[in-house]
C-alpha cells in the first residue's frame, strides 16, 4: 500500500506535497520556532553580531581557497592515478591512502603543533620574511584542510579520468591535436562533469569539516559560538543557532551545485 | 657542520625512545587511546548501524509522517558538522536526561564520556546508514520480497531471511566506508575531552614537547587500523557476494 502511496504522491508531484501531516508537522516546526525565540536567551545576540558576521565570512573563505586549491591538486593527483607512469602513480595513491586513512584533526594538530613547535628551532626561518605570517594559525588551517580535500578529490577525479570512454581520446589523437590540447578540450571537462556529483558532496563535507581549524585558534563561525559559549555561560541558543547557520550555508551549496550540473549538457558518451 | 645543525633540532624532537611502552615512554598511553577509540568506533557503528536498518524501514515502508520525520533526521544530521552535533547532543543529551532523573526523584548521574560518545556519533552515523540501507534495499530485485510476502511470511521474518542478507552485498562498500569514517570520527571526540588516541597524543606531546613525534605515531596507528579494516572488508565482501557474478574493475 505504501508503495502506491509513494508511486501516487511523485506523479501528482507538487500539489500533494501540502498533504495533512505535513501541515501538522509544519505547525509543530513553527511552534518550536516560535517558542525558541521566545523563551529562549537570545539577549546576547547585539553584542556578538559584529564578530559572528566575521566568523561567517571566514568559514565561508576557508571553504572557498581549501576547495579551490585542494581541486587544482586534485587534478594532476587523479590524472597521475588513472594514467601516470608507476613513478608518478604510486606517490600519488600513497599520498591519497594516508590522508583518507587518518583522522583530519589529527592532520590539523600534526602542522599546527609538530610543525609549529619545529620551525623555531631553526633561526633562518625565525628571521626569514615569511616568518610573520608562518606564526599565525591560518596557514597551517588552510594547508591541512587543502590535503585533505586534494587527497579526497583525487580519488574521485581518478575514478573520473579513468572512466571518460577511450573512443573519444582516440577520436581527439586522430583529429591531429596535441597531448595538450587533448587533455584541455576533451578529457579534462568530461571527467569534471562526470565528477560534478560527488564534488558537490564532498564540499558539502569539507564545510563540515571547517570548524574544526577553530581547535588551531582560527576565529571562525565555530569559534564565535564557543566563545560565547564561554563568556555567557549561555549553552544551547548559541549550538542551535550555529547549526542553523551550517544549515543554510549546506543548502546554498547544494542548490549552487544544482544550478552548475543544470548547466552541463547531460549526454555523456 | 651546517648540516648537522640543521638536522639537530629535528633530531631532538624525533626521540624514538618517548615512544617506548614502559612508563618513561609514552607508547602505553597512545595504545590505551586507541583501544578506546576503536572501543567507541565499534559502538557507534553498531549503534549506527541498528539505527540505519530501522530508519531506511521507516523511510521505504512508514507511514508518511514516519517518513517526513526520517527525512528531516537524515537532512539535518547530514547538512551540520558533526562537531557541532556532538557539543550539541553531548550537552543537551546529559542535561536532559539529569533533568528527567531529577523530575522523577533521583540523583544526577555522571555519564560516562565512553556511552556519550558511542551514543552521539551512533546518531550521526545512523543517518548516513539510512541512506546506505535504503539504496541497498531498493537494488534487491523486486522479485525476491514479492516471493517473500506470497508465502505469506510476517514482515519480521521477511526482514530476517530476505531483505538483509539480499541486500547485504549493495550495502557493503557503503558501510565499510561508514566504518572508516567512525574509525576517524572518533578524533573529533578530543575536543570534548575524551581521552582518545587523539587526545592522549596531544597529552604526551604537550607534556614532552616532541609534538611532532608522537602525531607521526598517532598517524600511523590511525593508518594501521584503517589498511587492517580495509583487509578485513574484502574478505566480508567477498563472502557476502557468494554465489553472485563477479564485478568487473572498470566501472562505467
Amino acid at each position: 500500500m505504501s508503495a502506491a502511496a509513494r508511486a501516487e504522491s511523485t506523479s501528482t508531484g507538487r500539489s500533494e506535497w501540502l498533504q495533512p501531516h505535513r501541515i501538522v508537522l509544519i505547525a509543530i516546526a513553527v511552534a518550536l520556532v516560535l517558542s525558541a525565540i521566545f523563551f529562549m536567551r537570545w539577549d546576547w545576540l547585539p553584542n556578538y553580531f559584529d564578530l559572528a558576521l566575521l566568523g561567517i565570512w571566514r568559514t565561508i573563505w576557508i571553504l572557498v581557497v581549501t576547495c579551490t586549491l585542494g581541486f587544482m591538486l586534485a587534478i594532476p593527483l587523479g590524472l597521475a592515478q588513472a594514467a601516470g607512469p608507476f613513478w608518478l602513480a604510486w606517490p600519488a595513491k600513497a599520498f591519497c591512502t594516508v590522508i583518507r586513512g587518518t583522522p583530519l584533526l589529527l592532520q590539523l594538530w600534526l602542522l599546527y603543533y609538530g610543525l609549529g613547535s619545529l620551525f623555531p628551532q631553526y633561526p633562518w626561518i625565525r628571521q626569514s620574511d615569511l616568518w610573520p605570517i608562518l606564526r599565525q594559525a591560518w596557514p597551517y588551517a588552510v594547508v591541512a584542510l587543502t590535503l585533505s580535500y586534494a587527497a579526497y578529490e583525487g580519488e574521485v577525479m581518478r575514478g573520473a579520468f579513468a572512466g571518460v570512454p577511450r573512443g573519444q581520446l582516440e577520436a581527439a589523437r586522430a583529429f591531429g591535436m596535441s597531448p595538450w590540447k587533448r587533455f584541455r578540450r576533451i578529457w579534462l571537462p568530461q571527467a569534471v562533469s562526470r565528477a560534478l556529483p560527488t564534488l558537490a558532496g564532498e564540499t558539502v563535507l569539507q564545510l563540515k569539516a571547517t570548524p574544526l581549524v577553530a581547535t588551531i585558534t582560527v576565529i571562525d563561525i565555530y569559534a564565535v559560538a564557543s566563545r560565547v559559549r564561554q563568556d555567557t555561560f549561555i549553552v544551547y541558543e548559541p549550538l542551535l543557532l550555529l547549526a542553523l547557520i551550517y544549515l543554510i550555508i549546506t543548502g546554498i551549496l547544494v542548490f549552487a551545485f544544482r544550478k552548475l550540473e543544470a548547466r552541463i549538457p547531460a549526454r555523456l558518451g | 657542520m651546517p648540516i648537522e645543525n640543521l638536522l639537530n633540532p629535528m633530531l631532538q624532537s624525533a626521540t624514538i625512545e618517548l615512544l617506548s611502552i614502559s612508563p618513561p615512554g609514552w607508547g602505553a598511553n597512545l595504545l590505551r587511546g586507541l583501544a578506546n577509540s576503536i572501543q567507541i568506533a565499534v559502538g557507534a557503528f553498531g549503534l549506527g548501524l541498528a539505527i540505519g536498518i530501522a530508519g531506511a524501514w521507516g523511510k521505504l515502508y512508514g507511514s508518511p509522517m514516519v517518513r517526513d520525520l526520517m527525512e528531516i533526521y537524515t537532512t539535518v544530521v547530514r547538512a551540520v558538522p558533526e562537531l557541532v552535533l556532538i557539543l550539541l547532543l553531548y550537552y543537551a543529551g546529559t542535561d536532559l536526561i539529569n533533568r528527567a532523573l531529577d523530575s522523577f526523584g533521583y540523583a544526577p548521574i555522571d555519564i560516562s564520556g565512553l556511552v556519550a560518545g558511542i551514543c552521539v556519533l551512533g546518531v550521526v552515523q545512523g543517518a548516513y546508514a539510512t541512506e546506505v540501507i535504503r539504496g541497498a534495499i531498493l537494488a534487491i530485485p523486486q522479485g525476491q520480497i514479492e516471493a517473500a510476502r506470497a508465502y505469506g511470511m510476517p514482515p519480521g521474518k521477511m526482514l530476517r531471511r530476505i531483505t538483509l542478507p539480499a541486500m547485504l552485498p549493495f550495502a557493503i562498500p557503503g558501510l565499510a566506508n561508514l566504518w572508516l569514517i567512525a574509525t576517524k570520527d572518533t578524533a573529533l571526540l578530543a575536543v570534548v575531552g575524551f581521552n582518545e588516541l587523539t587526545q592522549e597524543t596531544r597529552q604526551a606531546g604537550a607534556t614532552t614537547k616532541a609534538y611532532f613525534t608522537f602525531f607521526v605515531a598517532a598517524g600511523v596507528l590511525y593508518l594501521l587500523l584503517t589498511l587492517f579494516s580495509n583487509v578485513i572488508i574484502g574478505r566480508i565482501e567477498r563472502w557476502a557476494r557468494r554465489g553472485m557474478p563477479p564485478v568487473t574493475e572498470s566501472g562505467q
